[in-house]
């Protein structure tokens, strides 16, 4: 049987499954797949042609590397990658460092009951979209109504115009993102927690070992495997910010994008507000691509030491 | 720390002391994250002339329902945003759902031959994609979604993540047998997914559904970028524009009686949050009951195959 007709006879085989998949797969195709093929645009210098989308990409003028060029001849290519960087640099570190405390917390508090409240509790900000947040925070920077400036006039103080202060955001930001965070991302190192094998703890009591070393040497040894795959899904993610936060947060205040432009905030203003389009794409392309080598790399690391702990 | 005087014989408790300590440390930081809604709710209650004059009270001087007056009896915009954020979740999360499901029971499949390179396809979007740029041309261009409801459905309905999720769902949950069977008692694959492994799947599925319905109901991003269109402004997204101006309410306003030059006596603050509190108030009070599926579902994202 030839090839061609025995690839014809597996479709066939296999049609019932090829129809499941195929919504998905149109799906992925549009707005995934093609806007891939739409980066080209970041080599051409765009021009909407009323011939429909893929005309506009075909017939646009190349010009090589140009839109990169003036990207980063811009002071804002900097800014914008340090930022982001930096910031989910932080966020990982802390956000892990206080997600795990967290959960080894909730998990050695004695009262269950009590622990299932807090949990609740702690869980509630993952559910409010960034929109809510931003409102939250005015509620306590608002510079004639906020609660932190009403507390500073009771104490005599000046009050701060938070909005329009730079160097009071960075810390902001941060503590915004471990509110919102640390009870959702300690969930799941909880749950991974309350699979391990109540025995081993049992061993190292009878061999005398106090509650701090069964925490430090079975706890977080057995959570290894998965904070090492979080961290690198994290760091992989490293040149994506969360655009909510950088947007909603600081509501789009322009005396602090020194602080809080970020790569996304950057190339959504890039395209929506400036209709800078070919160095919008520009830098998404860079995102995309940097992001891309990050994930690949990091996952070799992790393989190198410890198969079973990488991604794929 | 310890000292022998104090060991418990229990050895899965701490000693009395650092379990005060661990229940202070969690109860501080649960208070902290659900004061800030209770905070605004205050705000809400508060009387507007009181609020101008002492600020954002955690115990107002004056208690004052005339922001929920004012926002219900100019309500027709807040009502049809709600319509627009009920339509676009119920819609979508059943859409979502169906292709989701089907996606991810195929590549589930051992003996659907091209399962790899579809579960690739799926995959590799999490690993690369093309960026804002290219898709809001591709969305607003090609398929012509600006100003209409779908701008907020489609971008949303398919998830490489909740894909992973699901198919680790079924082949947890169905077992080939169950499959083989109905297949050797002479059913279809369709009637066998819909009769045998749905059913079983059902845990997957409501977790699919929950994270579906909580990203719709949250999203302001798509109606940022594709609805200028008043009517079709989802809750979220209202939100974000009467941040700054009452204006937008009053010009979206039906309500005639409510004139151009009393904005100044309206309750701006207090209905801007009050708003606020009608948003989420019906997440805060669902969400307990759905926390465990969420938590289901995180903790079976982050095991691999």
């Amino acid at each position: 049987m030839s090839a061609i007709g025995r690839f014809f006879k597996d479709v066939s085989k296999n049609r019932a499954m090829l129809l499941f998949v195929l919504p998905g797969t149109i799906w992925f195709l549009l707005f995934s797949y093609l806007p891939m093929f739409g980066t080209i645009i970041s080599f051409k210098q765009y021009r909407f042609d009323p011939d429909g989308f893929i005309a506009s990409i075909l017939n646009s003028k190349w010009v090589g590397f140009d839109n990169f060029k003036f990207l980063f001849q811009t002071n804002d290519a900097w800014v914008i990658t340090r930022n982001t960087v930096l910031y989910n640099f932080v966020f990982i570190i802390l956000g892990t460092v206080c997600s795990i405390a967290m959960a080894v917390i909730l998990s050695e508090i004695a009262n269950k009951r009590l622990a299932k409240w807090y949990q609740t509790g702690m869980f509630l900000p993952y559910f409010l979209s960034w929109v809510i947040v931003g409102y939250f925070v005015f509620s306590f920077l608002s510079m004639d109504r906020g609660l932190l400036n009403r507390i500073l006039s009771g104490l005599g103080a000046d009050p701060i115009q938070w909005y329009s202060e730079p160097k009071y955001w960075p810390y902001i930001l941060v503590l915004v993102s471990l509110w919102k965070g640390v009870g959702y991302n300690s969930v799941v190192y909880l749950a991974s927690i309350m699979g391990i094998d109540k025995s081993l703890y049992e061993a190292a009591m009878i061999d005398g070992a106090n509650k701090w070393q069964q925490i430090r040497r079975i706890t977080i040894p057995l959570l290894t495997p998965l904070i090492t795959i979080l961290t690198l899904l994290a760091i992989g993610r490293i040149f994506y910010a969360d655009f909510g936060l950088f947007y909603q947060v600081p509501r789009d205040s322009g005396t602090l994008y020194s602080v809080t432009n970020v790569i996304d905030t950057y190339v959504y203003r890039g395209l929506k507000v400036n209709g800078e389009i070919g160095m919008s794409t520009a830098a998404g392309l860079y995102q995309s691509f940097v992001g891309f080598v990050l994930v690949i790399t990091s996952n070799y690391i992790v393989r190198r030491f410890n198969k079973d702990n990488a991604l794929f | 720390m310890t000292n022998a005087k104090s060991k418990r014989r229990d050895f899965q408790q701490l000693t009395p002391v650092w379990n005060v300590i661990f229940n202070l440390i969690a109860a501080v930081f649960a208070a902290l994250c659900v004061f800030p809604f209770l905070f605004v709710m205050v705000i809400s209650f508060t009387d507007e002339a009181t609020l101008a004059k002492n600020g954002y009270a955690l115990i107002p001087a004056k208690w004052s329902l005339a922001a929920y007056q004012y926002v219900f009896k100019s309500g027709d915009m807040l009502l049809r945003s709600y319509g627009v954020t009920i339509f676009v979740t119920v819609v979508g999360t059943i859409i979502s759902l169906v292709m989701i499901s089907l996606f991810a029971y195929a590549i589930s499949r051992k003996s659907f031959k091209y399962r790899h390179f579809f579960a690739f396809m799926a995959f590799f979007t999490m690993l690369f994609n093309g960026g804002l740029v290219p898709g809001y041309i591709v969305a607003t261009q090609l398929l012509h979604l600006k100003d209409t409801v779908w701008a907020l459905i489609w971008p949303l309905a398919v998830n490489a993540f909740y894909i992973m999720i699901m198919r680790t769902f079924y082949s947890t949950m169905v077992p080939d047998a169950i499959i083989e069977s109905g297949r050797i008692d002479g059913a279809g694959e369709a009637r066998v997914f819909t009769k045998l492994v749905l059913p079983l799947s059902m845990p997957g599925l409501a977790t699919i559904a929950l994270f579906s319905t909580l990203g719709y109901w949250n999203d302001w991003f798509n109606a940022l970028l594709y609805i200028d269109d008043p009517n079709l402004v989802p809750l979220q997204s209202m939100l974000m524009r009467i941040e700054t101006s009452m204006q937008f309410i009053l010009q979206n306003s039906q309500n005639a009686s409510l004139g151009f030059g009393i904005i100044q006596s309206l309750p701006q603050d207090t209905s801007r949050m009050a708003m606020v509190v009608l948003a989420t108030g019906p997440i805060i009070l669902a969400y307990p009951f759905f926390q465990r599926f969420f938590i289901q579902g995180l903790t079976i994202g982050a095991v691999k195959e």
